[in-house]
């Protein structure tokens, strides 16, 4: 047997065998081969690649383990087949030469969501993308990520995502799509297209954008529609009232919130959503630090934000003074602080606004002029056009066009009112003008608003029983409700397995480059659009590739010598007389920096002047309604829809909030168990959405305004059920009651609810979409409640509100005089024991002194944390935390190393909101380490509150001991170490834990020790002595968009983390450690949370 | 055999008990009596069919902790209700209940004997063999609650190539040994007053019987040699195992007195855990002697002194868990602490506020109606009292456990627990277990010393000898067994049992 395995692999007698096998003998020597040794070697080596081939006994516990082994690699098809993409792709630190198994490689690339293009760096292991970065180059990161991005790492390895083409559920090869493609396509060319439609989401990939625009041309009477369902219509619409706009121009708005000084928010949650939140949160955190670093702090006063809002937002829960106002009424709001800035629009829109003093009003529109230049007004993309259109107007009369907000052409490839756009291609299904319908990403089904009825439309069939809409073709990730209702589903790659490219919030153009092949042979969008075109073999590489090569051509030919990568090669020449060889030579230095950087160099739309219209005033004054409604009147439209009430007009009806939302967002990460159980920043909820109202309203109308039952606290909030009828649709959904919430409104999240959504996100929660309409995608009065006597488990992991008397945060305020001379005044309770870090201990000084080496800690500012939740999406992904599912959480075993916690202070009307993030305080004292009867976690030289995943037993005394709560506990098996594709994904340098075993945060032990090996390496070689100061970034820290937290070498006193921790300013230290009368001494400490009010509004 | 004559006879001693109540023995016992009646329930009476049922119930009961370990094992602690911040449930709980009650036998046997209390023989062995049962079970629980069960022996102190100990500053490991040694030595003296018994057993009992109680006896032949080296064993694990008593529950209070959680970071734990111990055991061997002297008639060993005296020990060790309680809160509130303060006010005031008044009501109302005469003197009163108690420190060790972790320091991990099905069936399974050990003991063993009862008989009936009865019953039975010629012969017939043969 061992002689066999020594025998090299003969291909050739096998095939020379099959070559002599004739006839009858053909069988026979059929059943030969299978014996044939040969052949069994070359099965086993193709399924386990790099494997010493396979002995013959049955027996043998390798060839037990190596054929498990395979099963479980082509069970997955993800085994054998993961690979680079073909073709080059250029890493961001390191060559592909110095590629070293287990060093990872860093890839720039590009994630979008609604067409918004957040710049990437995505870490790879030996091919398999595992962790998302932000990329520092890019505009719209600076570095930061959100949760999303942290999450779409486990979107790509989903073993739910499509995996084949589907014709009417009947698996499909790639080439009879093609086909069906073809004939479609061939079918219309005499028709000029008539019968032809596009529906996309929101385009700004150039590429896509000029693809379509071809495509629109070989079909002139062709449609291409955009709807995206968390859209920016009414920014779309609110531009074209106020701003002078040429007819058929249109712009897009930025804002510059470093130069912000005082801004003032109309229902906008600029720092959880919209194109370029993650740049807004870090400017405008930035803008309200006092730590050490932030020059602009200095130089100006803190920022300043005012904020109304109808929802409970994480921008809100920043903001100095917040008014809670129900949606309808922002408007009323608005008008009444514009009328205080302009004395021509005061005459025209006597301001019927009495929910705030007028004195207030008067205060804030004068803290806004006194300011200059530097005041920014943002209206909510969820507010009506007129909110928008006075916003803009605001932003002309307070100087601040061109500083604090920047108009540029749109990034969109091609803007528009998107809900109109999907009526008029609903209206042409219903008429039968549609031949053959090509879905390009989106679940427009399960998106569309209600009263188009988009997936019944998709059905209908004429009187005859002929389908209204002949060929439906899908282009998607999941098998979803829109795939189930189209002929023809073609699996769609994500976006880490693709070639494209994006526009970023100011238009910095970005490639998203491929870190994997497609792991189960989807196509893209680009791809599509090709054999829309007719050319169907063309790869995507291709496409962006030839894109960007003649849109660099015309510029260069244009402006010969720009761009900074090829500048020496071309400097020598004039652009128009390199020969093709040269300028191609030329072209591939740019494409490779272009990925290499992650952006595209000098791509960001230049600032344009925009005026205010002459008639502004006029077309923004009362009794006008302002371009309200745009949407379509036809008969395509639902019967029930009625003329929108005006509100607050019946007392027993409600009115109703549409939100994106926090986690799932439209619902395309429905199935993404990550984001799923990631308690959304202020409800805390996870697994599902609720209906939120205020506690007060919650009483009225006499359902429970607190959760009741079992739980109530960590784990499970036992919550009423109410039927909500809206415009003839009924919805059942768990009401929670939360402070802040405006009365006699209710919020619904969008994006739950999924019935096609794959195994994880099915079912889980009510889908708001059943109740949107086109008219009314935001708001709108006269939603019913009516109680059912149900109740319902939600999955809360923290609904306890107030502090209970004690100060986990410390609050503090910034008094700045007239001449910038700053005071703090940290608010202390008298009851609180004055202790700051005390230092008594049994031991002799100097036992454990840590001044030798390093001595890791940490610092967060609570000031900047805005509670968004990357840090804790970025642990999980980082540190290969496992998912528990609903009835985990339920229990209270959610699995998150960091937790955001969040606190009110105040009233339940208007409450103070503050949000804490808690990792492992990595005490020095710890209590856990005490009670470890295995010595399981244990102390490092450096300070570090180590675990030993191997020694640990399971008691959870250091659990019960830790009076931070932050340590885990694998209750089961929550580790899925069954599904292939889920293995890929794991962070190699971290242990996957099994059941029985405790953890908890490492301050990420892994990246302090590769720093280390680093460090050692290069000393070894006299180049540096020790670990840089933000050589090692935790993870949390480095998703964090509002730059709060930051780790380093305490007993460095340069180092970023001592200079935070010392930081005293305005006569008070900030820094403080949660529970220090404890003793514990944690390395991790924070700085207190401080707001900036106005003291002149009380 | 002995079936005719013994039901009259006991009858007949049941009224003279009652006429007696405070006698240790009912008058009237000789020292053939004494072994005929303690001895015949195992060796000559039938198996009473109610006794097969019981152990059928408590069996079935068995079989549901078997299932409910074995799902356990399988599937892992996530099936009980715990989380975090409650990450101890029912299985702590249990533990310390079952510790607690597995206090009274040591007690009786050791520390009442050194304080000469004559009445504590006739309750002694079942007692201990209580207790035995009951650290067994409580020995269960700490290995069934960790994440991974199978390393338990990483909790011991063994040599290992990677050179590692147990963490000693934690107070599982003192637990540990603690529990360990408390078993070691409550199993070894109760099987050292065994002894005597056992070969008693020996002698009496038919071929096959004889060989396991013979082997069991280890050659106790009553000769005076035995008996001096036997006291003075008896009396030296007496005076070890007295320190126990105090230890095993002292140390078990250190796994919450140790750790810095409001609720349990508290001094009073040491002497509290140890009131309510004896406080419990005392509850349950009422509980045990209550029925189980109704149903074999055995008034005559157990009296009515016996429960008067149990109800007052019970009733003073009561009184000291309602000074622990009283104390709690008076330190919570001196303290100035914010922690301890909530920490106190949420166990009265807070989601689980029924739990603290269940335990007062159980713990220290209850126990008050056991200063009257009337109640301890009235067996059939004492027992739901005694039940109550086993449930109130069953509550009081919810409380400490479960209110005091379950909401800390920070209200945002604040958290709630309930315990699931299988949490409900390892409580009752591991009471199963308890009593059909229990079950199997009295069927099998003397549940009396006979030994030690023919001692008093002897003391008690030195001035009522009757030389008439024809046996000299006024000799210790051993002490004339050693007089006799056969003297030294393992086979020696007990003359004094003419019956018997």
């Amino acid at each position: 047997m061992t002689k066999r395995h020594d025998k090299p692999m003969n291909l050739e007698a096998i095939r020379s065998r099959l070559a002599s096998a004739r006839g009858e003998e053909y069988w026979r020597c059929l059943e030969e081969l299978a014996d044939a040794e040969e052949l069994e070697e070359f099965v086993a080596r193709r399924c386990l690649p790099g494997q010493p081939s396979l002995g013959r006994d049955p027996l043998s516990r390798r060839r037990f383990l190596a054929l498990m082994a395979a099963s479980l690699g082509l069970a997955g098809l993800t085994g054998c087949i993961l690979q680079p993409p073909t073709e080059t792709i250029v890493p961001y630190v390191r060559a592909p030469e110095e590629m070293i198994l287990g060093k990872p490689l860093f890839f720039a690339t590009t994630m979008t969501l609604g067409g918004d293009a957040v710049g990437l760096l995505v870490e790879s292991h030996e091919g398999r993308p595992t962790k998302v970065e932000g990329n520092p180059l890019h505009p719209a990161s600076s570095g930061a990520t959100d949760a999303l991005a942290q999450a779409s790492v486990l979107c790509l390895y989903d073993p739910d995502r499509s995996q084949t083409v589907l014709f009417r559920g009947q698996i499909r090869a790639w080439d009879d799509a093609l086909e069906a493609i073809a004939t479609g396509v061939a079918a219309q060319r005499e028709k000029q297209g008539a019968g032809l439609r596009l529906l996309t989401e929101t385009v700004t990939s150039p590429t896509l954008g000029s693809q379509i625009q071809k495509l629109l041309e070989l079909h002139p009477r062709a449609k291409w529609h955009q709807y995206e369902p968390a859209g920016r219509d009414m920014a779309y619409r609110g531009r074209h009232i106020a701003p002078d706009l040429l007819p058929g121009e249109d712009v897009d708005t930025h804002y510059r919130f470093d130069r912000a000084e005082r801004i003032l928010s109309l229902d906008a949650d600029f720092l959880a959503t919209g194109p370029g939140h993650l740049r807004y949160a870090r400017d405008f955190t930035a803008g309200r630090r006092l730590s050490a670093g932030s020059s602009k702090a200095e130089r100006k006063g803190l920022n300043r934000l005012y904020m109304v809002q109808s929802t409970p937002t994480i921008t809100g829960a920043k903001a100095d003074h917040l008014w809670p106002l129900p949606a309808s009424r922002i408007e009323a709001f608005a008008r009444a602080v514009a009328v205080r800035l302009d004395r021509q629009f005061r005459a025209r829109a006597p301001s019927d606004f009495s929910e705030i003093p007028a004195v207030v009003l008067d205060e804030i529109a004068a803290d806004l002029g006194a300011v200059g230049d530097s005041s920014l007004v943002i209206a909510g993309e969820e507010q009506p056009p007129a909110v928008h259109a006075l916003a803009h107007a605001m932003n002309h009369l307070l100087d601040n066009v061109g500083q604090t907000v920047i108009y540029t052409d749109p990034i969109e490839a091609r803007p528009e009112d998107q809900i109109a756009s999907l009526g008029q291609l609903v209206e042409d299904m219903h008429r039968g003008l549609v031949d053959m319908l090509v879905i390009l990403g989106g679940n427009p089904v399960f998106t569309a608003p209600a009263d188009f009825r988009f997936g019944d439309r998709l059905l209908a069939k004429t009187s005859s029983g002929k389908s209204k809409v002949p060929l439906r073709i899908h282009l998607s990730q999941y098998v979803d409700e829109t795939s189930a209702r189209c002929d023809w589903h073609l699996p769609e790659t994500h976006y880490l397995e693709m070639w494209s490219d994006a526009r970023a919030y100011d238009g910095t153009a970005s490639i998203v480059q491929p870190l994997v092949a497609p792991l189960y042979a989807g196509k893209c969008a680009h791809e599509v659009l090709a054999a829309l075109a007719g050319e169907p073999q063309r790869p995507g590489y291709d496409l962006v590739r030839s894109h960007w090569r003649r849109v660099w051509e015309k510029e260069r030919l244009a402006q010969p010598g720009a761009g900074a990568a090829e500048r020496d090669f071309l400097s020598l020449r004039d652009f128009g007389s390199l020969t093709e060889a040269e300028r191609e030579d030329a072209f591939a230095r740019f494409w490779r920096t272009a990925l290499h950087d992650g952006i595209v160099a000098g791509t960001a739309l230049a600032p344009k002047t925009v005026s205010l219209r002459k008639d502004w005033a006029e077309r923004l004054g009362v009794g006008e309604a302002p371009a309200q409604s745009v949407g379509i009147t036809s008969s395509a439209t639902s019967a029930a829809r009625q003329e929108p009430r005006p509100p607050g007009a019946a007392s027993d009806t409600l009115e109703i909030v549409f939100r994106p939302d926090p986690t799932l967002f439209d619902g395309r990460f429905a199935n993404n168990g990550w984001l799923q159980e990631l308690p959304k920043p202020l409800t805390r909820l996870t697994w599902g959405n609720a209906a939120l109202m205020s506690p007060a309203t919650a009483k009225r109308l006499g359902l429970a305004s607190e959760p009741s039952g079992h739980g109530g606290e960590h784990g499970e909030a036992m919550v009423d059920v109410v039927e909500l009828r809206y415009r003839g649709a009924t919805l059942e959904a768990p009401i929670l009651p939360i402070p802040g919430q405006p009365d006699d409104t209710v919020t619904l999240h969008l994006g739950h609810g999924r019935t096609m959504a794959g195994s994880v996100g099915n079912g889980v929660g009510a889908s708001a979409y059943l109740l949107r309409t086109s008219t009314a995608p935001w708001f709108d009065a006269g939603v019913e409640i009516r109680k059912t006597g149900k109740q319902y488990p939600l999955a809360c992991v923290q609904y306890h509100h107030s502090m209970a008397g004690r100060e986990p945060v410390l609050t503090g305020t910034v008094h700045e005089d007239d001449e910038g001379r700053r005071s703090i005044a940290i608010h202390r309770k008298p009851s609180a024991p004055e202790v700051r870090m005390p230092s008594v201990s049994l031991y002799p000084e100097g036992e454990h002194p840590y001044n030798a080496g390093y001595k890791w800690g940490m610092a967060i500012d609570l000031t900047a944390c805005t509670g968004c939740g990357a840090c804790v999406a970025a642990c999980q992904a980082e540190n290969n935390s496992p998912v528990v599912g609903k009835e985990q959480v339920l229990r209270g075993r959610e699995m998150h190393w960091i937790r955001v916690d969040r606190y009110y202070e105040g009233p339940s009307e208007n409450p103070k909101t503050f949000f804490q993030p808690v990792p492992c305080m990595q005490c020095e004292n710890a209590p856990c380490e005490l009670v470890c009867p295995v010595a399981a976690t244990a102390h490092s030289a450096e300070g570090l509150n180590d675990m030993v995943y191997n020694r640990c037993v399971g008691t959870r005394y250091c659990s019960n001991n830790c009076p931070y709560k932050v340590r885990r506990f694998n209750f089961l098996q929550f580790a899925d170490c069954a599904t292939p594709s889920l293995k890929l994904m794991r962070n190699p340098d971290v242990t996957v834990r099994s059941r029985g075993v405790m953890e908890k945060c490492t301050y990420c032990v892994q990246r302090i020790t590769e720093a280390r090996i680093r460090a050692d390496k290069e000393a070894d070689q006299q180049r540096r002595p020790t670990i840089r100061d933000g050589e090692i970034v935790t993870a949390c820290q480095a998703a964090c968009p509002a730059e709060a937290i930051v780790f380093g070498d305490l007993n460095d006193p340069e180092s970023r983390v001592s200079k935070w921790k010392a930081l005293e300013a305005g006569g008070a230290a900030l820094n403080y450690a949660l529970l220090a009368e404890l003793n514990t001494r944690p390395r991790t400490t924070y700085l207190a949370a401080l707001r900036n009010p106005n003291l002149k509004i009380t | 055999m002995a079936q005719g004559t013994g039901q009259p006879e006991l009858d007949v001693q049941a009224s003279r008990a009652a006429a007696d109540p405070m006698a240790v023995v009912a008058p009237g016992h000789t020292l053939a009596s004494v072994s005929d009646k303690i001895g015949s329930i195992v060796l000559t009476q039938r198996t009473p069919r109610t006794w097969w049922v019981g152990f059928a119930i408590a069996f079935a009961l068995v079989m549901l902790l078997n299932y409910a370990i074995t799902w356990l094992l399988v599937i892992g602690v996530g099936i009980w209700g715990i989380n975090v911040p409650i990450a101890w449930g029912f299985a702590i709980v249990n533990f310390v209940w079952w510790i607690g009650i597995g206090h009274a036998g040591t007690l009786i046997s050791a520390i009442l004997l050194l304080l000469h209390q004559k009445w504590r023989t006739s309750i002694n062995r079942f007692a201990e063999a209580m207790t035995l049962f009951a650290v067994a079970c409580a020995g269960m629980f700490p290995l069934l609650h960790l994440g991974r069960p199978w390393f338990f022996y990483w909790l011991l102190p063994y040599p290992n190539t990677m050179l590692l100990w147990p963490q000693w500053r934690s107070p599982l490991i003192w637990d540990v040994f603690a529990v360990m040694t408390y078993f070691t030595v409550s199993l070894v003296f109760w099987y050292v007053g065994l002894i005597p018994d056992l070969a008693t057993m020996r002698d009496r009992a038919g071929r096959g019987g004889r060989v396991v109680y013979g082997v069991l006896a280890m050659g106790w032949r009553g000769a005076a040699e035995h008996w001096r080296r036997y006291e003075s064993l008896y009396l030296l694990l007496a005076g070890l195992a007295t320190p126990l008593v105090v230890s095993v529950h002292t140390v078990v209070s250190f796994d919450f007195s140790i750790a810095i959680l409001p609720g349990w970071h508290s001094t009073i734990f040491p002497p509290y855990f140890v009131a309510g111990a004896i406080f419990s055991g005392f509850a349950m061997v009422l509980s045990i002697a209550i029925p189980v002297r109704a149903f074999y008639k055995l008034e005559d060993f157990i009296t009515l002194r016996h429960l008067q005296n149990m109800a007052k020990i019970t009733l003073v060790t009561g009184l000291m868990v309602a000074y622990g309680y009283l104390m709690e809160a008076f330190m919570a509130w001196y303290s100035g602490d914010l922690f301890e303060q909530y920490s106190q006010t949420n166990r009265m005031l807070g989601p689980y506020a029924w739990t603290y008044w269940l335990l007062i009501a159980c713990n220290v109302v209850t126990p008050q109606l056991l200063w009257s005469n009337y109640v301890r003197s009235s067996p059939w009163i004492l027992l739901p009292i005694a039940l109550i108690i086993n449930l109130g420190m069953w509550t009081e060790r919810y409380v400490i456990v479960v209110v005091s972790l379950h909401r800390d320091f920070l209200p945002s991990s604040w958290g709630m627990y309930h315990g699931t099905q299988w949490d409900w069936m390892t409580l009752v399974g591991s009471i199963g277990l308890f009593l059909c050990l229990f079950i199997l003991f009295i069927r099998f063993l003397p549940m009396i010393s006979m030994s030690e009862v023919r001692k008093l008989v002897t003391e008690e009936g030195r001035h009522s000898c009757s030389p008439e009865d024809g046996r000299h019953s006024c000799l210790p039975e051993e002490s004339r067994h050693s007089c006799l010629p056969e003297e030294g012969t393992r086979s020696s017939p007990p003359d004094e049992k003419g019956n018997s043969q």
